[in-house]
């Protein structure tokens, strides 16, 4: 009972120590909005009062042969576990020209856990493996824009499994190893003039 | 993986299961097995024996590996057995049915048909009319024979009655000439070139196996294997595996099957080696058994051959990946640093033992597969257009599981229309195959001149004892 009692104690600590973490990126956020937003795509800047936090999004580059990190106004979650599908939901829209999305169009986000030890769990509906062009470079380009996406966001987030329709999977296209939660990895990230 | 019943059936074995040890008990003749789920070890009248998996149960069934039959279950019913996975055969007792891979190489006025014969077996070589027959003494044969380019000269290559190989001959046959080389391992090789009736060779269709009186032209490149006996060449994809799609239809299964044929017949014609192909077929092949595949025929190298595909109907160029360790945790790391603990053995003492899961062997070939990979990826540049990202490494489901030095090869991109029309052209396949052939040569190579330093290129591996 007390050891019940102790984990709930962890995670509402968890969930306070996140919000609060969000909290500061908002009001950074606020307080930089009168100057221009640094990279932010024509038409999605929101005015007022709907909270939203910038987060860094990763698409295709234009030449096909990286990811591209680009700064993103994501609607603002009360916890972690929602900022988390708000960023993944985000990160499944489309992207913005010129860029393309590295995961496959139509592919939704199921449902996403989290667990104490920072492992994210994004299930994606099967779209992400039908709908892929099946190329080994397009598969990293998926897998990390999502992985890359919420680590880079949310510290609480160490790493990141891909699930597709609630189970386990082998690889999305044949050639990455998803049976593993996967950490952060940047290498596939070209970094671009002018963004940080 | 073997369904235990189906064993059962075929050997009349009795299988209990022990509920309460969580055990069965396989009963063969008056020996029995003992295997327990989750341990990759069966105990053979209570000598314990490894296994490369352990029995896993699908519903009411149980499944064992396949190397159960050679490993377990030949010792427990005192007969050999034998096991040919590429062609899906269990040799009982002692019969003899050698293994013939054959390869040929069109040298202009001859053509060469090389047999690799495992093992070595006698035989006959006669012309009878316009066939030339090789007959064996043996049951049968276990024969993988090539296709042909010159049917004005052999019409077709076969296996004729009893055992035995034939060769239609084509309306231009001059003579032919024969010779014998030893092979790896106890294995033969039987070199047959077919020479044209326009050539200055000896008289026309008269005397069979007539002595090599004219010089012969360039022999096999049949300089010391330096370590590299038997390759594994995987065709990525594969029956309901489609892999990426062209814009013009064109499926990057079908691309990699046709070049993974043409490598096996080059690697074999130039440096004299085994290859085993993960499908010569459309078969859907899971990616643990194409390692396990390698794994279990002791393959000195793994070349995994891909076509690439992106959202970006612009991107082009080959790549190169070798498996990077990061994504696998300390403990592959580790391995790949060569770290070791030392175990009790059975029969007392310790040794050093790599800790290890099976399915990441591939951690300790990190450094080789880095030189592979270096080596193809120089080697295509010769002679492809090479992506901005040449050389790379990532988590490949495919590599992690792969006990030697192992790469995958993205020829190109499928996704682009150009390189789709390279894809499925005789050119560019005979390219990718020429630069991958120059690349293992020269791995090869750099494998049999010492190194300046570094760790022993061979170390031993787990899961030996019977030879495939």
């Amino acid at each position: 009972m007390s050891r019940r009692m102790l984990v709930i104690g962890a995670v509402a600590t968890l969930a306070i120590a996140g919000g609060w973490w969000l909290a500061a990126r908002v009001s950074s956020r606020r307080t930089s909005a009168g100057q221009a937003p640094p990279t932010t795509p024509a038409g999605t800047t929101v005015a007022g009062d709907a909270r939203k936090i910038t987060a860094t999004l990763y698409f295709v580059s234009e030449d096909g042969m990286a990811l591209v990190g680009v700064q993103r106004e994501v609607p603002f979650g009360e916890t972690v576990l929602e900022q988390a599908r708000q960023i993944v939901t985000a990160q499944l829209a489309v992207a913005p020209g010129p860029l393309v999305s590295a995961i496959p169009s139509e592919t939704t986000l199921r449902a996403l856990y989290l667990t104490e030890r920072g492992d994210a769990f994004v299930d994606l509906s099967a779209d992400a493996r039908t709908r892929h062009t099946g190329g080994a470079l397009d598969e990293l380009f998926t897998v990390y824009a999502i992985v890359n996406a919420l680590t880079t966001n949310l510290p609480a987030v160490k790493r990141v499994q891909i699930l597709i329709e609630g189970k386990e999977v082998d690889t999305l296209a044949g050639h990455v190893d998803l049976r593993h939660p996967l950490q952060k990895n940047l290498k596939w990230v070209k970094t671009e003039k002018g963004d940080t | 993986m073997f369904a235990l019943d189906d064993l059962a059936k075929l050997f009349e074995l009795t299988v209990r299961e022990d509920s309460l040890a969580g055990g069965l008990t396989v009963t063969a003749r008056t020996q029995s097995i003992v295997l327990t789920p989750g341990q990759s070890l069966a105990s053979v009248g209570g000598r314990l024996i490894s296994l490369p998996a352990p029995p896993t149960r699908d519903g009411r069934s149980w499944f064992v590996p396949v190397d159960f039959v050679p490993r377990a279950l030949a010792p427990a019913l005192g007969t050999p057995l034998e096991l040919r996975k590429p062609s899906r055969l269990i040799l009982v007792g002692g019969v003899r049915v050698p293994r013939v891979a054959g390869s040929v190489e069109n040298l202009g006025a001859l053509v060469r048909l090389t047999l690799d014969v495992a093992p070595q077996t006698p035989h006959a070589i006669a012309q009878d009319g316009n066939r030339i027959i090789v007959k064996f003494e043996a049951e049968t044969l276990d024969a993988t024979l090539p296709a042909l380019s010159a049917p004005d000269l052999i019409q077709n290559i076969r296996v004729g009655d009893g055992a035995s190989v034939v060769l239609d001959l084509g309306p231009r046959f001059g003579s032919f000439r024969t010779s014998d080389l030893p092979g790896d391992r106890g294995s033969g090789r039987i070199v047959i070139d077919v020479i044209t009736q326009t050539t200055a060779a000896p008289p026309a269709g008269t005397s069979p196996a007539a002595p090599p009186s004219t010089s012969p032209p360039p022999l096999l490149d049949l300089a010391p294997s330096g370590g590299i006996r038997t390759i594994v060449v995987d065709a990525g994809h594969g029956g309901m595996e489609d892999g990426a799609h062209g814009p013009g239809g064109t499926l990057e299964k079908t691309v990699t099957l046709s070049v993974a044929q043409r490598l096996k017949s080059a690697l074999e014609a130039r440096l004299g080696v085994r290859v085993i192909l993960t499908r010569d077929g459309d078969a859907t092949v899971d990616l643990d058994e194409r390692a396990a595949l390698a794994n279990n025929n002791k393959a000195d190298l793994f070349v995994s051959l891909h076509a690439n595909a992106s959202v970006r109907a612009s991107a082009a160029g080959a790549e190169v990946f070798y498996l990077s360790l990061e994504e696998y945790g300390d403990q592959a790391q580790r391995v790949a640093k060569g770290e070791t603990e030392a175990l009790p053995v059975f029969g007392g003492g310790t040794r050093d033992i790599e800790v290890i899961l099976w399915e990441m062997a591939q951690a300790r070939y990190i450094e080789e597969s880095a030189a592979l990979a270096k080596e193809v990826e120089a080697g295509l540049r010769e002679r492809v257009l090479m992506s901005p990202r040449a050389i790379q490494q990532a988590p490949f489901r495919v590599l992690v599981g792969a006990n030697m030095p192992a790469v995958l090869v993205e020829m190109g991109f499928i996704t682009n229309a150009e390189q789709e029309r390279q894809l499925v052209s005789e050119p560019f396949q005979s390219s990718i195959v020429q630069s991958l052939v120059d690349s293992i040569i020269r791995y090869r190579d750099k494998l049999a001149s010492p190194r300046p330093a570094g760790p022993a290129a061979a170390p031993a591996r787990p899961g030996g004892g019977v030879r495939p």
